[in-house]
């Protein structure tokens, strides 16, 4: 098991967003959190990666396992640069005063093997081709699918075992999101596992192969895609079919 | 222009101040302006670091001037003259050419171990907080050093105007445009080299968005101390310069109008552009000077000047650009020079 959450509690002062949530990401998967909005998807990300105080709460009780270790212990900057665990944002967030390069060179931020990173500069480039083209751009003037492909490639850059995905799909037209969704399939088959947090369920179930359905702070459904997919609640209430 | 053009460029403006100085061809109010420019120039790049670059707002960078001045000049004048605070000098005249630099540099110290004090608690929070903790700095800057009897309190403190005179006697030469000449120089130098390294475009990413430059293990806080450092250490090496300059120093010359003043320069220039902060610290202290027949009516043409500027321009005179950026063209011909005196080198 490459991450295992357990009756994880999370609250914003006095208000309890988790209550006590527990589930598996398998190596080498892409792992799906579906729900709505509120539901505590972005929240149980950022506990993920423990910068949950920045956003303003707190984890009250449980435990987030990584590779049977505690991550609890571990200070946020390990998280990512001795782990392997990276979060793509919700709404992108680079660096819009930086070039391509430059956001790329800060998310490289922690290392110092420069032959490393040129790889990874390289393997970025691999899959997104056109943040090669866009390189010496600044971020702010790209569009929002390059942007959002720029956040990802961010998230490439620290060899992450495990990236943390937060509504990649959010303000992209169709057929970018299907090309996004395209390349995310091409990283994980690189060897690097996913967990996607969508609002979109649809494209999100496509994907991944194992699923969880989150609402107001609980997990109601689990299973793998299809399961899940098939689940008469879930079309009801995600798929509108 | 990355090989030759800088160094022609100090060149030409060193051979423009030093020399016509030293020569006596500039009486000296003229040098009085340069070295005015000079610590100006200092104190808007350092400034540019934090509000321009990094995105904090400072309000208080006269505070660690003053320090910077302080500590200087009490270290001078208590080691090379004879004066009323101290009584005796402690060390001989002659050495008051080694001694001025190193004062300035201990006078930058001192401001940036206090800028330090500021800083550890102030970037524990995130957003404005160092607006309003800065400004506290500067009132009580003021009062501290107001109760202190012992160097001058509200009365001022002087005696510098002897360390300058002392190393003129000893060689003749414009000491003070010279050792502002060389700070100017190495500010620059050490901001633009900080802003174009990955540290520091990570200071432009904490701007940008500080919990995403968190996400990628940039460590905003020690990062942020680093760079509030290293500007208010200008600063009181600017400071330093400046007590030298006008010999005679007291709290309120480095309260808010000052800061104010130094506010005023970086949001003229351009928040994050060097070239702008260089530009603008030269034109408003010139205009300032040519103001001086106005009296009092200079406090309403000066703040008029800002919002005609923030009207029209609200940028300031760069934005966020170089100047070689502004100017494409001077930067082709720069390069085109540069290949040229690479070739006429390598046939020689």
């Amino acid at each position: 098991m490459l991450l295992s959450i357990k009756d994880l509690v999370v609250s914003y002062g006095a208000i309890q967003a988790l209550h006590g949530i527990s589930f598996d990401v398998e190596e080498g998967e892409i792992a799906t959190l579906i729900g709505a909005n509120g539901a505590g998807k972005s929240t149980t990300l950022w506990s993920i990666v423990r910068q949950i105080k920045e956003m303003g709460g707190r984890v009250v009780s449980g435990s987030i396992e990584f590779k049977g270790e505690d991550l609890l212990k571990y200070p946020p900057h390990d998280i990512v640069n001795k782990l392997g665990i990276t979060l793509v944002p919700e709404g992108r967030r680079v660096f819009g005063n930086l070039t391509v390069l430059e956001n790329l060179k800060i998310a490289a931020y922690g290392r110092r093997d420069n032959k490393g990173i040129e790889e990874d500069f390289k393997r970025v480039f691999k899959i997104f081709p056109r943040l090669e083209e866009r390189k010496s751009q600044l971020a702010d003037l790209l569009s929002g699918g390059e942007q959002q492909m720029l956040a990802v490639g961010r998230s490439m850059m620290n060899r992450g075992k495990l990236m943390l995905l937060d509504e990649p799909s959010m303000g992209l037209a169709p057929i970018l999101v299907k090309e996004l969704f395209e390349n995310l399939a091409k990283i994980n088959q690189e060897g690097t596992t996913i967990l996607l947090v969508e609002q979109n369920a649809h494209l999100a179930l496509r994907y991944a192969t194992k699923a969880y359905v989150i609402e107001t702070g609980t997990i109601t459904l689990s299973g793998t895609s299809e399961e899940v997919e098939k689940n008469p609640e879930v079309k009801k209430a995600y798929l509108g079919t | 222009m990355k090989r030759f053009g800088m160094p022609a460029l100090i060149g030409i403006s060193f051979l423009i101040c030093i020399v016509p100085s030293w020569l006596g061809w500039f009486s000296n109010y003229i040098q009085f302006i340069i070295t005015l420019i000079g610590i100006n120039i200092i104190l808007t790049v350092s400034l540019n670091l934090i509000n321009g670059y990094m995105g904090e707002f400072s309000v208080g960078h006269a505070a660690f001037m003053g320090v910077g001045a302080y500590t200087s000049s009490l270290l001078t004048v208590y080691l090379l003259t004879e004066n009323p605070f101290f009584g005796k000098a402690i060390l001989p005249e002659e050495l008051s050419i080694l001694i001025f630099p190193i004062s300035l540099l201990i006078g930058g110290v001192a401001a940036a171990i206090f800028s330090l004090l500021i800083a550890i608690p102030s970037f524990r929070t995130r957003g404005d907080y160092l607006a309003i903790v800065t400004l506290a700095v500067n009132f009580i800057f003021k009062s501290s050093i107001e109760n202190i009897d012992a160097i001058g309190g509200p009365r001022g403190f002087m005696g510098m105007g002897k360390v300058v005179k002392a190393m003129d006697n000893l060689v003749s030469f414009p000491w003070l445009i010279f050792w502002t000449f060389l700070i100017v120089v190495f500010s620059i130098f050490i901001i633009r080299n900080f802003v174009n390294s990955t540290m520091g475009k990570s200071i432009i990413a904490i701007r940008d968005d500080e919990i995403a430059s968190e996400l990628m293990t940039v460590n905003t806080r020690w990062l942020k101390i680093v760079a509030f450092m290293l500007s208010c250490g200008l600063a009181g090496m600017a400071g330093g310069l400046h007590a030298h300059t006008v010999t005679f120093i007291n709290p309120s010359s480095y309260f808010i109008l000052q800061s104010t003043y130094i506010l005023v320069m970086v949001y003229l220039g351009g928040m994050g552009s060097l070239s702008g902060s260089v530009i603008s610290a030269v034109l408003f202290t010139i205009l300032l000077e040519m103001l001086r027949p106005l009296d009092v009516w200079r406090w309403v043409a000066t703040p008029l000047l800002l919002i005609i500027l923030m009207l029209f321009r609200p940028t300031g005179i760069m934005g966020s650009r170089e100047l070689l950026d502004v100017f494409p063209k001077l930067k082709k011909y720069f390069s085109s020079l540069q290949e040229r005196l690479t070739n006429a080198f390598i046939k020689s």
